[in-house]
C-alpha cells in the first residue's frame, strides 16, 4: 500500500484584492509533505507565512485561496467552510506563532489555556483535561508542571511561553505542525533547547513539520528539506543537507551575503536582484 | 573616546529592585569599533543608552571625548554622540516625511544650511530625491535604516552608537547596511559601539567584544579570538556553541525552570 | 477629465516632490478609504446638510419667520405656506429649525474647540511626566468623571444662569475629562516609543517632543472621539433647552422647541416630534461619521 502523502499543494495561489489591483501574495506553489521536516525559508514579503495560513485557513479577507490541489491526507482543505477548518484545526494540523506573548490569552493561566484546548476537541471533564495538559507540560520538558501550570502568560519567559505553545497545539495529536518562525524571538541558547523539543516530538509522534523561517542556516540544520521561496513562488527545492551546494542564484547570492565568524571579509557581497525571479512562472 | 567606570543602572527599590546593568567599565579608543554581545536581558543595550544620554539616572562615571557627561545632557554633549536604533519603523515618527525627520536635527542645533546638508545626508546614505517626501510607512525597512542612519549623521557626530541595526531586517538587506556602515565610519573617522547578540554580524563590524551576561561584564576579547574560539570564559564559549546553529546530535533537552 | 485623473496621478504619486505633495497624498489616501464606506459617506452628507443649512440660513427660510408669531395661525399642520406646520406661537416651525441649526452648531463648535485643547493639556503631561503631576491631573480628571454628565452640566448651567455662553460652558466642563484620559492613554503608549528616544538624542526639548511628536498622535484619536461624542453634546445642549437654561427664547432652540411642543404633543404631534427628528438626525449623522472616521484611522494604524 502506498503511503499517502501528509499533505499535497499544487499550485497554490493567494490573492489579496485592493484598490490598486490585486496582490498576489503566493503565486504557483507545489509541494508534497510525508511524515518529514520541510523548511520553507524567505524574507519578509516572500509569502511563507501566507503559505502555513493557507494550509490552516487563516488567510484573513479579503484574500482569497486558489489551488489545483490543497490536501491534507484525505480532507480536500479547498472545500472546507470556517467550521470544516475548526474542525481540523488542533486535531489534524496545528500551528505555532513567533510570539507566545501574542499567542497566549493573557488573563488566564497557561495550564488551564491547555485544558481548554483539550476540552475543546476531546470533551472532557475539567479533571481529566487537568491531567491531559500536566502531561503534556512534562512532554515538553517543564520540570515543575503544577507550578508552571498555574501561571500567566506575562509571568513566564520567551521560551518557556514557547513550550506552552507547543504543548497546547500538539495536545489534540494533529499529524502536520506548521511552525511560523517560532523561535525568531527567543534567544539563541533558548532557540536550541525550543527546537530539540519540537524535532523530539515530532519524531516520537510521527507528525510532519513545516519550519517556516527567514533564518537559512537554521532551517538546513533542523529540517530534512528545504523550499526556498521569493516573491510568492519556491524558487529552489533541495535536501537540507545540500543547501550549501544550492543552484539558485537567490539563494547562493543570499547565502553569500551572510556574515560568517571566522571569515572576514571587507565588504559582504550583497545579493542582486534578477526581476526574472518575481516573474509568473511559465 | 569612551570611557566608562562603574557604570550601574536599576530600576525599582527594595525588594523589586532589578539591576540592570553592574559596575560596568570599559573603554573604546579612537577609531575603534567595539561590539557589545549578550543575551536579552544582559544588559547590553541599557548600558548603550546610558552611553547615549537616555539613562539620567544612571550611576557611575561616563567620559566621552575626555568630557565627563553630566546625567542630563547639553546639546553640545547631545551633538557628540548619535544612535541607531533596532527597529527602523519605530525609530521614526509615523507622521513625519523623512525630510521632516532629517531637518528636525538640524533645526535644533541651529546648524543652517538645511537643503544642503539634508541632500548630502541622503545621497550618502544611497537614498534618493525620490525618497525625501515619503512617510515611513511607504519605505521599504533597509530604506528606513538608512533614513536613521541619514539621522544619526546628520549632525557629524564623533561617536556612533548602533543597536542591533540589521536584526530587524531583511537577510538580503543586512548585507547591503552592513557595508554602508562600514563605509560610513571610514569615511567619518568615526568610534562605533554596537550592540548585537548575532556574533557572525558583530565579529563583521568590530574589533574588539565585550561579553556581557546579568548586567556584567564576563570578558572582553577580540573578534578574531572569538572567530578562532579562543576564549576563556564558559559563558563564552557557550554563546559561540550556540552561535553555530542547531546540533541535532549534540541536543541534550535541558528542563525548563523558569 | 483629464486634469482629474492628472490630479489624482499627482496625489498618489509614490515620489513625492514636496512636504506639500506628501501630506495631501495622504490625506487622499484616507478620503478614498472613507469613501468606501456608504454608512459613513451618509453620515457625512448628513453633516455637512446641517452645516449647509446653518450657513445659508437666510437664504432657505426668511430670518424674521423663525421668531414672528402670528398667533391666528398657531398649531397649524403642514401645508403650502409653513412646511412643517407651526408651533404654539404661531412661528413657522421649519424656520425655526433652520435658524436652530445654527444654534446647534454654534454650540458644537465652541464646545469642542475648547474641549480639545483642555483635553490634550491636562491628559498629555500627565501622560508624558508621570509622577505627581499624572497623580494630581488624574485625580482631578476623576473628579469631574464622576458625575453623570447631564447633572454636573445642569448644576453649572443653574450657577451660571440661563444663555448660549453659559451652556458651552457648562458642557465643556462636563466633556473634557474623557478626553483627558484618551490623550493620556495615547501618550503614555508612546512614551518609549524609540523616535521618542531619537528625538531626545537630537537635542529636542521636552516641550518640543510633547509640540511636535506626541500631539500629532494624539489628535486622530482625540478628534474621532470628539465625532462619536458630537451626538451625547447635542443632547445634553437640547436637554440644557428643554429644561429652559440654554438658548432663550424666543431665539429657536432645538431642545427648548421639543420641551414647548410637549404641551400640544396629543393633538399637534408635529411642534414637539419635528424638531426631535432634527435631534435625532444629526446626532446619527455625526455618529456614522465618527465610526467611518475611526475605520479609516484603524485601517492605517495596521
Amino acid at each position: 500500500m502506498s503511503e499517502s502523502k501528509l499533505l499535497s499543494v499544487r499550485n497554490l495561489r493567494v490573492t489579496y484584492p485592493s484598490d490598486e489591483g490585486d496582490f498576489v501574495a503566493v503565486r504557483g506553489v507545489s509541494f508534497e509533505l510525508g511524515r518529514e521536516r520541510l523548511g520553507i525559508v524567505g524574507e519578509s514579503g516572500s509569502g511563507k507565512s501566507t503559505t502555513g495560513r493557507a494550509i490552516m485557513g487563516l488567510v484573513p479577507e479579503p484574500g482569497r485561496v486558489e489551488a489545483d490541489e490543497l490536501r491534507l491526507g484525505e480532507e480536500n482543505l479547498l472545500r472546507l467552510d470556517e467550521r470544516g477548518f475548526r474542525r481540523i484545526r488542533g486535531k489534524r494540523v496545528a500551528m505555532i506563532l513567533q510570539d507566545p506573548k501574542y499567542s497566549l490569552d493573557p488573563v488566564m493561566s497557561v495550564g488551564h489555556q491547555i485544558a481548554e484546548t483539550h476540552r475543546c476537541h476531546f470533551g472532557s471533564n475539567a479533571a481529566a483535561a487537568r491531567v491531559a495538559a500536566l502531561e503534556m507540560l512534562a512532554a515538553v520538558h517543564i520540570r515543575d508542571p503544577e507550578r508552571v501550570y498555574a501561571l500567566y502568560p506575562h509571568q513566564v519567559s520567551g521560551g518557556m511561553g514557547q513550550r506552552v505553545m507547543i504543548a497546547m497545539m500538539l495536545i489534540a495529536g494533529p499529524d502536520l505542525l506548521i511552525a511560523d518562525e517560532p523561535t525568531s524571538a527567543l534567544d539563541v541558547t533558548v532557540q536550541h533547547q525550543v527546537l530539540a523539543i519540537m524535532d523530539d516530538l515530532v519524531r516520537r509522534r510521527g507528525m510532519g513539520l513545516i519550519l517556516i523561517s527567514h533564518n537559512l542556516h537554521l532551517v538546513s540544520a533542523f529540517c530534512d528539506r528545504v523550499l526556498v521561496m521569493y516573491a510568492g513562488r519556491v524558487l529552489e527545492t533541495c535536501k537540507a543537507s545540500e543547501l550549501a551546494t544550492a543552484r539558485h542564484p537567490y539563494t547562493r547570492g543570499l547565502l553569500a551575503s551572510l556574515p560568517e565568524l571566522g571569515r572576514r571579509r571587507a565588504e559582504l557581497p550583497q545579493l542582486q536582484r534578477d526581476p526574472a525571479w518575481a516573474a509568473d512562472a511559465p | 573616546m569612551i570611557e566608562l567606570e562603574g557604570v550601574t543602572v536599576s530600576y525599582g527599590s527594595g525588594e523589586r529592585r532589578i539591576d540592570a546593568v553592574r559596575d560596568v567599565s570599559f573603554g573604546v579608543a579612537i577609531g575603534e569599533t567595539f561590539g557589545l554581545v549578550g543575551e536579552s536581558g544582559s544588559g547590553k543595550s541599557t548600558v548603550l543608552r546610558a552611553i547615549a544620554g537616555l539613562i539620567p539616572h544612571a550611576e557611575g562615571r561616563v567620559t566621552l571625548a575626555s568630557q565627563e557627561m553630566q546625567p542630563r545632557r547639553t546639546k553640545a554633549e547631545r551633538k557628540m554622540v548619535q544612535m541607531v536604533f533596532q527597529d527602523p519603523y519605530g525609530s521614526l515618527h509615523p507622521n513625519q516625511t523623512v525630510d521632516q525627520t532629517l531637518s528636525m536635527p538640524v533645526v535644533i542645533h541651529r546648524l543652517g544650511d538645511t537643503e544642503r546638508r539634508i541632500s548630502s545626508a541622503l545621497r550618502e546614505v544611497g537614498l534618493g530625491r525620490e525618497h525625501r517626501y515619503r512617510f515611513p510607512h511607504q519605505l521599504s525597512g533597509g530604506q528606513r535604516q538608512r533614513v536613521a542612519i541619514a539621522r544619526a549623521l546628520i549632525l557629524e557626530p564623533r561617536i556612533l552608537l548602533l543597536d542591533e541595526p540589521t536584526s530587524a531586517l531583511d537577510v538580503s538587506v543586512q548585507a547591503e547596511i552592513l557595508n554602508l556602515l562600514v563605509r560610513l565610519r571610514r569615511d567619518h573617522g568615526l568610534t562605533a559601539l554596537m550592540v548585537s547578540h548575532d556574533l557572525a554580524v558583530v565579529a563583521h563590524l568590530c574589533e574588539r567584544v565585550a561579553v556581557m551576561s546579568h548586567g556584567r561584564i564576563v570578558e572582553i576579547t577580540t573578534a578574531d579570538a572569538l572567530a578562532s574560539g579562543r576564549v576563556s570564559h564558559p559563558y563564552t564559549r557557550e554563546l559561540l556553541r550556540s552561535n553555530r546553529g542547531f546540533d541535532r546530535s549534540g541536543a541534550e533537552i535541558d528542563d525548563a525552570v523558569s | 477629465m483629464t486634469d482629474a485623473v492628472a490630479w489624482r496621478g499627482w496625489l498618489l504619486d509614490p515620489a513625492p516632490a514636496s512636504r506639500r505633495q506628501a501630506r495631501l497624498g495622504r490625506w487622499y489616501r484616507a478620503w478614498m478609504a472613507f469613501r468606501r464606506n456608504g454608512l459613513a459617506m451618509a453620515g457625512l452628507g448628513i453633516v455637512l446638510l446641517v452645516v449647509l443649512m446653518a450657513v445659508f440660513a437666510p437664504l432657505i427660510a426668511e430670518p424674521s419667520a423663525a421668531t414672528l408669531q402670528v398667533l391666528a395661525d398657531r398649531l397649524q399642520p403642514a401645508s403650502a405656506q409653513h412646511w412643517f406646520g407651526t408651533d404654539e406661537l404661531g412661528r413657522d416651525i421649519f424656520a425655526r429649525i433652520i435658524f436652530g441649526a445654527r444654534t446647534t452648531l454654534v454650540i458644537v463648535i465652541l464646545v469642542s474647540v475648547i474641549v480639545v485643547p483642555v483635553g490634550l493639556g491636562i491628559g498629555l503631561p500627565a501622560g508624558y511626566f508621570g509622577g505627581w503631576i499624572d497623580a494630581l491631573l488624574m485625580r482631578i480628571t476623576d473628579i469631574f468623571l464622576s458625575f453623570p454628565r447631564l447633572v454636573l452640566a445642569l448644576a453649572f448651567a443653574a450657577a451660571l444662569g440661563p444663555g448660549i455662553e453659559n451652556a458651552v460652558i457648562a458642557i465643556s466642563l462636563t466633556t473634557w475629562p474623557p478626553y483627558a484620559r484618551l490623550a493620556r492613554a495615547e501618550t503614555l503608549t508612546r512614551r518609549r516609543a524609540e523616535f521618542i528616544e531619537a528625538a531626545e538624542m537630537q537635542g529636542a526639548s521636552q516641550l518640543r517632543i510633547i509640540l511636535s511628536q506626541i500631539v500629532p498622535l494624539c489628535l486622530p484619536s482625540v478628534i474621532i472621539r470628539l465625532t462619536l461624542d458630537m451626538a451625547g453634546i447635542i443632547l445634553t445642549a437640547a436637554g440644557l433647552g428643554f429644561l429652559g437654561l440654554g438658548a432663550q427664547p424666543p431665539a429657536p432652540e432645538w431642545g427648548a422647541m421639543v420641551s414647548s411642543g410637549r404641551q400640544v404633543l396629543l393633538d399637534h404631534w408635529w411642534v414637539a416630534t419635528i424638531p426631535g427628528i432634527a435631534i435625532f438626525f444629526t446626532s446619527v449623522g455625526f455618529n456614522l461619521l465618527g465610526d467611518g472616521l475611526r475605520d479609516v484611522a484603524d485601517s492605517r494604524a495596521t
